[in-house]
C-alpha cells in the first residue's frame, strides 16, 4: 500500500445535510483528517432577534426536517424557563409521548436506510431491500410508527404545528390516542428484533475511551429532564452549559466544534445516553441490550446501531406506558406573562443534546438566541475516530478504506444541516 | 425486456433537508417508488449515482450562496422535468428573512469572523434563476401531494393539486372559523390549501407555511387584523414575514405595513 495517499469524499451520502471528508495519510501515518460542512449558513440565530418567544419552537423547527420535534422541545423549555413556567403532569407527558415517536422515525431511518447498508456492503436502502426485503419492509412500517404517533399528536410528521410555549395548542383525548397502542404493541416486537438483528451485524474491532454527555434524571431515561451528566464527572444544570462546553474554530478546517473545557472532545447521541443511563432503561431493554453483547460500557462507536434500535425498543415501550396513563390535562397549555430574562434548554435530540439560550425582553420579543446542535458537538470525537480508525486499517485499499470512513462518520447519525447554522463554510481556494 | 425506468435525481440547495425527508416518509409507497423510478441520485438515500440527463429532477432548498447560481444552471441542463419543492426552492426559504436586513449584520451576529464566509444578499428560489416545469409549495410540502406530483409525472398526465385557499380545507373539514368565532390570527384566507388546514384543526392560526395561494387578498385581511383584533403593525410585519417572506404578495403586504 503506498505510504502517501488521500481519501476524500466531496458529498458524504447518506446523511442528513451536505458534508466532505478528506484525510492525508503521509509516510504510512495519518497526517490530517477533516470532516467538513459545506452547507450554507442559514442564520437562524440572526433571525431570531426580535422575534415574539412564541414563534420560537416553528422557526428553530426548520433548522432540521428530520429533527423538529427536538428543536421545539429546547426551544420551549428555555423559553418556559426564561418566563418562570413549570410544565407538569399530562402536559409534560404528552411532550415525552411525541418526543418518543421522534426517536422512533429518526432512529429507525438511520438504522435501516442509512447505517445498516454499510455494514452489508449495499449503496441504499433500496438495493439492500431485493435481498433483505423482510428488514427494510419492517423498518420501514417502524418508522411509519412513529411517524404517526408525532403526527396524531403535532398534526404532520415534519414541521408539527401543535407545540407550543407552555403546552400544546390542542390536547388529543384518550380516545384519539388509544388505537395508537396496537401499532405500538407490534412494533414492540420489531424492536426487539431490530436489536436482535443489528447484533449479529458485522463489527469492526474498535473502540476509543470517550468522555459521553447525555442529559440524566435519576428517575427516567433522559429526553427532556435532567442535569447534564458525562461519565468524568460532569455533573451540571443546563444554565450552565456555556461555562462548561465551549465551541472553538479549529485552525484546519471552518467548522466551530464544541469541546469540554479543559477536556477536549466528547461524545453525544445514542451510545453515550445508553451508557449513562442504562439502568433507567426498561427491564426488557436491559435485557435485549444484554443479549445483543452491549452491557454498557459500550465503546465501540459502529455499535451505536444496536443503542440506536434499544433506544426504538424503550421509546415504543415508553409511548406505551404513557398511553396507558394518559388523562387529557384540564387546559391544554399554562399561559405566560412576558417578563425580562434569560432562560436555558437542554433536551435530547435523537441525535444527542440540544442545547438552547434565549435572553427576551419585556415585550417577549427575543434579543438573543444561541442553539448547539448535537452534530457540532460530535464534530472533534468524529475526526479523532477518523485518526485512528485508518492508523489501525492502513493496509485496506482507498476504495474499501473510503466507504468504512464514511461509515465511522455515519455512525453518529450527523445531521449537517442542524449544525450549519453554527459551522462555516469552507474557504479553500 | 420493460421499459427502461424513468431516472429521478433529487438535488439539496440551502434547506433543512424536511422536503427529500418527505419522500423517504412514504414509508407504503418507497420501495414501490424505487421501482417504477431509478433512483439515479438522491445524495441523502444513497451513496450510488448515476450519470444525467434525468428525466426527474426535485430540488430542496433556496439559491443563497455564490455557487448555487451555477449549480441551479447544471441542474437545469441536466433534468427534463424540473421540480422545485418546499417554501425554500419555491420562495427562498426562511432564511430569505436576510433579504429584508442587512447579511453583513447577519454574519457579523452568527459568526466570530464574518469574513470568513460567503453570502448571497438575498435567499431566492429555483425559478429565479431557471425555467421550472412545476412548484409544490409547502413547509414542508405534504408528502401526497409529492406523490400525486410523480404518479402523474409517470403517466404523463396533469396533476390535480389544489389552488384554493386554506379557508376550503377548514370548511371541509368542518372546523368553526378560528379567526371569526374565536379572534384569532389566521392566515388561512390568504394561504395556499395542501396542509388539510392543520392549524385552525388543532385549534391554532394559520401561520401561512404553504405560501400565498392565486390572488390573494392580503390588504383586506390586514385591515380585518388591525381593525378588529388590534394588531400593531409589528406584530402584522411578522405575520407575513415567516416561511414564506419573499414571495411577492407577502413580501409586498410586509413592506407596505413597513412603509
Amino acid at each position: 500500500m503506498a505510504k502517501n495517499r488521500t481519501i476524500k469524499v466531496d458529498y458524504l451520502a447518506r446523511v442528513e445535510g451536505e458534508g466532505r471528508l478528506y484525510l492525508r495519510i503521509k509516510d504510512g501515518r495519518v497526517a490530517e483528517s477533516r470532516f467538513n460542512i459545506f452547507e450554507p449558513p442559514r442564520f437562524f440565530e440572526a433571525f431570531l432577534k426580535g422575534r415574539h418567544y412564541t414563534e420560537a419552537p416553528d422557526i428553530t423547527a426548520r433548522i432540521c426536517g428530520i429533527c423538529p420535534v427536538a428543536y421545539q422541545m429546547s426551544a420551549v423549555h428555555a423559553m418556559e424557563d426564561a418566563l418562570g413556567v413549570k410544565v407538569k403532569g399530562p402536559l409534560r407527558d404528552l411532550r415525552r409521548l411525541i418526543y418518543c415517536g421522534e426517536w422512533m422515525e429518526s432512529h429507525a431511518l438511520h438504522v435501516f436506510l442509512l447505517h445498516a447498508p454499510d455494514f452489508l456492503g449495499y449503496q441504499d436502502g433500496f438495493k439492500m431491500a431485493k435481498d433483505h426485503p423482510d428488514v427494510v419492509k419492517m423498518g420501514l412500517r417502524l418508522k411509519k410508527t412513529g411517524n404517526e404517533l408525532l403526527a396524531k399528536i403535532g398534526g404532520r410528521e415534519v414541521h408539527p404545528i401543535n407545540v407550543r410555549v407552555g403546552g400544546f395548542y390542542r390536547t388529543p383525548t384518550k380516545a384519539e390516542l388509544a388505537p395508537l397502542a396496537e401499532d405500538l404493541k407490534w412494533a414492540r416486537d420489531a424492536a426487539l428484533k431490530t436489536v436482535r438483528w443489528t447484533a449479529q451485524l458485522p463489527f469492526p474491532d474498535f473502540e476509543r475511551d470517550y468522555e459521553f454527555v447525555s442529559v440524566s434524571h435519576s428517575e427516567e431515561y433522559p429526553m427532556n429532564k435532567g442535569r447534564l451528566k458525562s461519565n468524568r464527572g460532569l455533573d451540571i444544570a443546563a444554565a450552565a452549559y456555556e461555562e462548561h462546553f465551549i465551541e472553538e474554530q479549529s485552525p484546519h478546517s471552518h467548522a466551530l466544534h464544541s469541546r469540554l473545557k479543559d477536556r477536549g472532545p466528547y461524545f453525544v447521541g445514542p451510545l453515550a445516553r445508553y451508557n449513562l443511563n442504562f439502568e433507567r432503561l426498561t427491564p426488557l431493554a436491559r435485557d435485549a441490550a444484554r443479549e445483543a453483547g452491549i452491557a454498557p460500557p459500550c465503546l465501540n462507536p459502529f455499535k451505536s446501531i444496536i443503542a440506536r434500535s434499544v433506544e426504538i425498543l424503550y421509546a415504543v415501550e415508553e409511548a406505551l406506558r404513557l398511553i396507558e396513563n394518559y388523562e387529557r390535562p384540564e387546559a391544554p397549555y399554562i399561559t405566560a406573562e412576558p417578563r425580562d430574562g434569560v432562560g436555558h434548554g437542554a433536551t435530547e435530540a435523537p441525535r444527542g443534546t440540544l442545547y438552547h439560550r434565549y435572553r427576551l425582553n419585556g415585550q417577549g420579543l427575543i434579543e438573543e438566541a444561541k442553539i448547539v446542535p448535537p452534530t457540532s458537538q460530535n464534530q472533534k470525537a468524529i475526526e479523532a475516530d477518523l485518526v485512528q480508525y485508518v492508523s489501525q486499517n492502513l493496509e485496506e485499499p482507498t476504495d474499501r478504506l473510503t466507504w468504512q470512513c464514511e461509515q465511522v462518520i455515519r455512525n453518529y447519525d450527523p445531521c449537517i444541516s442542524c449544525a450549519t447554522h453554527c459551522l462555516r463554510l469552507e474557504i479553500e481556494r | 425486456m420493460a421499459r427502461a425506468r424513468p431516472k429521478l435525481a433529487v438535488w439539496k440547495f440551502t434547506s433543512c433537508d424536511g422536503c427529500q425527508l418527505c419522500i423517504l416518509d412514504l414509508e407504503d409507497e418507497l420501495l414501490a417508488l424505487a421501482d417504477r423510478l431509478e433512483i439515479a441520485y438522491f445524495m441523502e438515500a444513497t451513496r450510488a449515482k448515476v450519470k444525467g440527463p434525468y428525466d426527474l429532477s426535485i430540488v430542496e432548498g433556496s439559491m443563497s450562496v455564490p455557487e448555487h447560481l451555477e449549480q441551479i444552471k447544471q441542474v437545469r441542463l441536466v433534468s427534463k422535468f424540473l421540480l422545485p419543492i418546499g417554501t425554500c426552492a419555491t420562495s427562498g426559504g426562511i432564511q430569505a428573512l436576510r433579504n429584508f436586513a442587512d447579511v453583513e449584520d447577519y454574519l457579523a451576529t452568527v459568526y466570530e469572523r464574518p469574513e470568513l464566509l460567503e453570502a448571497l444578499a438575498e435567499s431566492t428560489p429555483v425559478a429565479q434563476h431557471v425555467k421550472v416545469d412545476l412548484e409544490l409549495q409547502g413547509c414542508p410540502p405534504n408528502k401526497y401531494q409529492l406523490l400525486e406530483v410523480v404518479n402523474a409525472f409517470l403517466h404523463g398526465r396533469r396533476p390535480h393539486v389544489e389552488s384554493a385557499s386554506v379557508c376550503l380545507e377548514c370548511k371541509r373539514r368542518g372546523n368553526i372559523c378560528v379567526l371569526v368565532a374565536h379572534g384569532v390570527p389566521c392566515l388561512g384566507p390568504v394561504t395556499h390549501a395542501g396542509c388539510g388546514a392543520l392549524c385552525p384543526t388543532y385549534h391554532r392560526g394559520c401561520y401561512g407555511c404553504f405560501g400565498p395561494k392565486e390572488t390573494p387578498n392580503t390588504a383586506s385581511l390586514t385591515r380585518w387584523f388591525s381593525e378588529r383584533l388590534g394588531k400593531s403593525e409589528a406584530d402584522l410585519v411578522r405575520a407575513y414575514r415567516r416561511f414564506y417572506a419573499n414571495a411577492e404578495a407577502f413580501r409586498q403586504q410586509s413592506e407596505t405595513l413597513e412603509q
